[in-house]
């Protein structure tokens, strides 16, 4: 059991949570994506860092421009001049400044008194302005268990990657909120705690909106020695304590690499020696083929660099994430050779050219001379940090729970202001007029003292993307039952099966509920019902005439009489059945009645008939 | 406490949380803090509290960058049109950068191509330029070419920079290629156009050409500078790197990105094919009007004693059939004016309708294709060059410096 607080754990989060507003941030165009497929058109463009006043380049911007890139957007048309940075910004959208205000009043903070639009550097080709347009809104909140929120900020989101340097426009300016926590969590359940609260808070406002990506987390982490990391894009809550977890043992790993190789007096050697003619007829096909194979000497590393961190990496991985940033596939490293087609002979021959003993370590690494030359110089910069512990980084987050490295930690250098959008002043006024809407947790409570819900079903309702239409449901005066089960285990089950529910507009759902309510079709009917509306979805009428439709077609209605009929002939057909089992027919022959009747009855209605003419036959 | 100054740090109190910043500025009585995390924030004076006033930091890294003496010599005269720039992380203040220096340090591939001298004319927006600074531009660009430059290389704001070219087009022959340049996106984006332009301008600068153009973004993308004639360009978008056209013709040329590899069409005129001369008085008594339906004819009077003035009309080349008489007393009393078109694509043609033909009776000149930009500019030359009212009218309608198409194709 990891002691977290003997370690000295300091973990904060940033939540980035997408806004559900009409429009984007800082244009008029719909908040909506699109699929790459309806693109249409694309264009090109570079992006080069600009010079700060000390003639410095912001250090992660510098680390971007290690690569010279194109970048490819795609181009929809739900986008505007303005994603493409070919016109400047519209005013903040007021709207996503009020849910923005409202989720800072939920988190008990206190707004800023003027609303100042920065630019924010992002050379990675995600904006293709070159920064993100970012604001602070407020400050100061609270989080129960004594955490504290520090800021929140009203964003625009990044243009999608679609793989390499191609981006999608579609995502790049949807509002988004970054909600920053203190470094105040000390266990890796903790974080995972006030994530899970202020994703809670986020999705009561009813206007923020659902789905994977549309919510994402970055954590930062640190240990007594250790460094601040940043992890970027947690998607899933449940990940949050193992990605924490992991990054300790990564931490404490480091750690104890950097005692070991302090112990063993290693050191870099800083001279990178060309080792190309050495695998000049060797079967690996990656050493054959690269122009130039250069390789580093590590002193007093062996071992070391080809132990493992964190499930799935080693310090090699590190190095190796260093290395691509020059554009290189990657690096090989003598603690893991002979492999990947390089023989032992060759290792040994590698290890007497360069001159390295058995303590030592030979990272070499292939590709043209240029590449292959700041890939060397990368390894070196990332085996001197090794000997100082544990660097500051952004990180990303790999399947399970484990990182790569991604850049350095941004300077303080990347943030001027965004001239072409004016100062927003939020008074009084707006800010009293900002109301907080009731918590999801309060509203579950609400549905079981109101309705009469179970716990878990108020819970499932209150939580869900359909809580709106629910509302909506009830207040058209569908039990509360009825609508919750059919909007969530009903649909839920239909979608498994393979029926597009989606297809199925609220509209239509609602006149749905409606009409069962009103008891022109049998609830037991809603299955077939919402699965032909779904068939037919598109076709024309309004939602009433398609839910009339659908049950004239699949349930249609049956009267009493022909009810009784149907129930009378059945026992009459399986007489023999019901007088030997007695009372004990009901249910067999309840089954074979309402499959005839295909839920175009209530249920209740067939079983009191059904039990009257068993009862009439066997008395 | 006194008054706050830029660069102080300052204690911000706010909601029970005191954060430290750097006071910026004052603006519409609030104080602009720039918190520790790089956040502006507007806030009352009240909150905030006086800590100390670091020492001035003096700028750093005005070195001078060492030039490569076997490459051609180019001029780079500014106007306030911003090429490179430079961010005061500290302030958030985007500071335009005009020496030779500073502008190699931003964009270092401008060394492969030549050496520059730089001369800063003007340090203004381009709506407020004037004439008289075109005539100084003209002068400052003759005295260069004079000097043995390779070509000259003009920055100036996207604005009104069809005019200055076409205004130093008129006043000057030019043995060597003359480009405006400028940019639609700020230089202190990454994104700015600012780069490619330039160092596609310098590509052209040091080239074929022999005549003054304007070198843009051709389209969206980064791929490709046009190369326009300075008399037949304008800007037709408010905001996209593509905004400036060649109107009733094509190009003179591309130049690719990255490549910078330059092509001129069979009708640019080549290096050397001019004399250097200078003619650069400016007749500046001259108006441009945009006609407009109900336009009262009463609105001429304001232009009562002007030498020249161009009306850009309807279609064909019209005004209200009312405003006939007043041309032709102004016409009478020694104005010269001239017809173009609000259509800007296609010929007036003022011998169609009797609308026409009754200006063209009341003595209007018809301005041929020129764009209306570029005929007034034109004419403030003629009038300035040429006292012979006739020859004068003759003037505007030959071709001079490529402000006249003699066809007109499709």
């Amino acid at each position: 059991m990891t002691d977290y607080a003997k370690l000295g754990l300091k973990a904060g989060i940033e939540i980035h949570q997408q806004l559900d507003t009409a429009e984007k941030l800082f244009c008029r165009c719909p908040t909506c994506l699109r699929d790459i497929a309806e693109r249409t058109g694309e264009f090109h463009r570079y992006l080069r860092a600009t010079e700060s006043e000390l003639g410095e380049i912001d250090r992660a911007a510098r680390e971007e421009m290690k690569l010279v890139r194109k970048f490819c957007y795609y181009t929809y048309d739900t986008v505007c001049l303005v994603e493409h940075d070919e016109e400047p910004p519209a005013p903040m959208n007021p709207e996503a400044l009020e849910v923005c205000l409202t989720i800072a009043k939920m988190l008990g903070m206190t707004p800023v008194e003027q609303v100042h639009t920065m630019r924010k550097l992002v050379i990675d080709g995600s904006n293709t302005s070159g920064f993100q347009r970012t604001a602070l809104v407020a400050l100061a909140g609270a989080l129960p268990g004594g955490c504290r929120v520090e800021t929140i900020c009203l964003e625009e989101e990044a243009a999608q990657r679609v793989e390499g340097e191609t981006f999608s426009l579609d995502r790049l300016g949807i509002p988004l909120v970054e909600i920053t926590t203190a470094p105040c969590m000390h266990t890796p359940e903790a974080v995972q705690e006030v994530a899970a609260h202020i994703g809670m808070i986020l999705r009561s406002t009813g206007r923020v909106k659902r789905g994977l990506g549309t919510i994402r987390q970055d954590i930062n982490v640190s240990i007594a020695d250790g460094a601040r990391v940043e992890i970027k894009g947690v998607q899933e809550l449940d990940l949050i304590a193992e990605v924490v977890r992991r990054e300790v043992e990564r931490q404490t790993n480091l750690l104890a690499i950097r005692d070991e190789l302090r112990a063993r007096g290693a050191r870099v050697d800083h001279t990178v020696i060309d080792v190309t003619a050495l695998f000049a007829d060797t079967k690996s096909s990656i050493l054959k083929k690269a122009k130039a194979v250069l390789a580093v000497r590590l002193y007093g590393f062996a071992g070391l660099v080809g132990r493992e961190i964190q499930p799935g990496r080693r310090l090699g991985s590190e190095m190796s994430d260093y290395a691509k940033k020059c554009g290189v596939g990657g690096i090989f490293h003598t603690d893991e050779l002979p492999a990947y087609g390089v023989t032992a002979e060759e290792v040994a021959r590698l290890r007497e050219f360069v001159g390295a003993g058995e303590n030592d370590a030979v990272v070499i690494v292939a590709a043209g001379r240029e590449r292959a030359g700041c890939a060397a110089e990368q390894v070196m910069i990332r085996a001197e940090m090794a000997l100082s512990g544990v660097p500051e980084e952004t990180r990303k987050m790999l399947e399970g729970g484990s990182t790569a490295y991604m850049r350095p930690l941004p300077g303080a250098a990347r943030m001027y202001p965004e001239t072409d959008v004016c100062a927003v002043t939020i008074d009084g006024a707006l800010w009293e007029s900002i109301e907080i809407p009731e918590l999801l947790t309060d509203r579950a409570e609400r549905f079981v003292r109101e309705f009469g819900l179970d716990e878990g079903l108020a819970r499932q309702v209150a939580f869900s993307e359909r809580l709106a239409l629910f509302e909506k449901a009830v207040a058209a005066g569908v039990r509360p039952t009825l609508a919750a089960r059919t909007l969530l285990a009903t649909c839920r089950e239909l979608a498994r099966d393979g029926v597009e529910v989606a297809r199925v507009s609220e509209e239509e759902m609602l006149a749905l509920l409606s009409a069962v309510e009103a008891g022109r079709a049998a609830k037991e009917a809603i299955p077939d019902l919402i699965t032909e509306l779904a068939r037919t979805a598109g076709s024309a009428g309004t939602p009433e005439e398609r839910v009339d439709a659908a049950i004239a077609k699949m349930a249609p209605a049956v009267s009493q009489a022909d009810v009784e009929a149907i129930v009378r002939r059945i026992v009459a057909e399986r007489e023999a059945f019901a007088r030997e089992k007695g009372m004990g027919a009901f249910g067999p022959l309840m089954g074979v009645v309402m499959q005839e009747l295909r839920g175009s009855v209530d249920g209740k209605v067939v079983s009191e008939t059904l039990r009257r003419e068993l009862q009439r036959l066997l008395s | 406490m006194e008054r706050f100054e830029t660069g102080d740090q300052v204690r911000y109190a706010n909601g029970g949380t005191a954060l430290t910043g750097t006071y910026i500025t004052e603006r519409d009585g609030m104080a602009v803090v720039k918190l520790e995390s790089g956040y502006n924030i507007g806030t009352s004076l009240e909150k905030l509290e006086f800590i100390e006033r670091p020492a001035r930091q003096q700028p750093a890294g005005a070195g001078v960058v060492v030039q490569n003496p076997d490459l051609p010599e180019l001029a780079i005269l500014s106007t306030g049109g911003t090429i490179a720039s430079r961010v005061d992380y500290r302030t958030g203040a985007v500071m335009s950068q005009f020496s030779a220096s500073d502008i190699l340090r931003a964009i270092p591939e401008l060394g492969d191509i030549a050496r520059y001298r730089d001369r800063q004319i003007a340090s203004i927006l381009s709506e407020n330029m004037q004439p008289a600074l075109w005539r100084e531009l003209a002068r400052a660009v003759y005295d260069e070419i004079r000097a043995g430059v390779a070509g000259v290389i003009v920055t100036h704001g996207t604005d009104t920079m069809a005019y200055s070219a076409a205004a130093v087009r008129f006043m000057l022959k030019t043995p060597v290629p003359v480009v405006f340049v400028g940019s639609q996106r700020s230089a202190d984006r990454p994104s700015s156009d600012n780069a490619m332009n330039a160092l596609c301008s310098a590509a052209v600068a040091a080239g074929d050409l022999g005549e003054v153009a304007v070198v843009m973004h051709a389209t969206t993308n980064d791929d490709r500078c046009a190369i326009h004639r300075a008399t037949r360009v304008r800007k037709m978008h408010t905001s996209r790197r593509d905004a400036f056209q060649s109107i009733g013709m094509e190009p003179l040329g591309y130049v690719d990105y990255p490549s910078l590899s330059v092509t001129l069409s069979d009708e640019a005129v080549r290096r050397g094919a001019e004399e250097p001369e200078l003619h650069d008085t400016l007749e500046e008594r001259c108006a441009l009007l945009h006609f407009y339906p109900g336009m009262p004819a009463s609105v001429l009077d304001a232009f009562d004693g002007y030498r020249g003035l161009v009306i850009s009309g309807t279609g064909l080349g019209h005004v209200a059939t009312a405003w006939i008489p007043k041309i032709r007393e102004m016409v009478e009393d020694g104005t010269m004016v001239v017809m173009t078109s609000q259509c800007l694509h296609g010929r007036v043609c003022d011998r169609v309708y009797n609308t026409g033909r009754d200006l063209l009776a009341a003595g209007v000149v018809e301005g041929e294709d020129m764009l209306p930009e570029a005929a007034l500019v034109k004419l403030m030359w003629v009038l300035g060059n040429e006292p012979d009212p006739e020859r004068a009218r003759a003037l505007m309608q030959t071709d001079l410096a490529g402000e006249i198409r003699r066809r007109s194709v499709l």
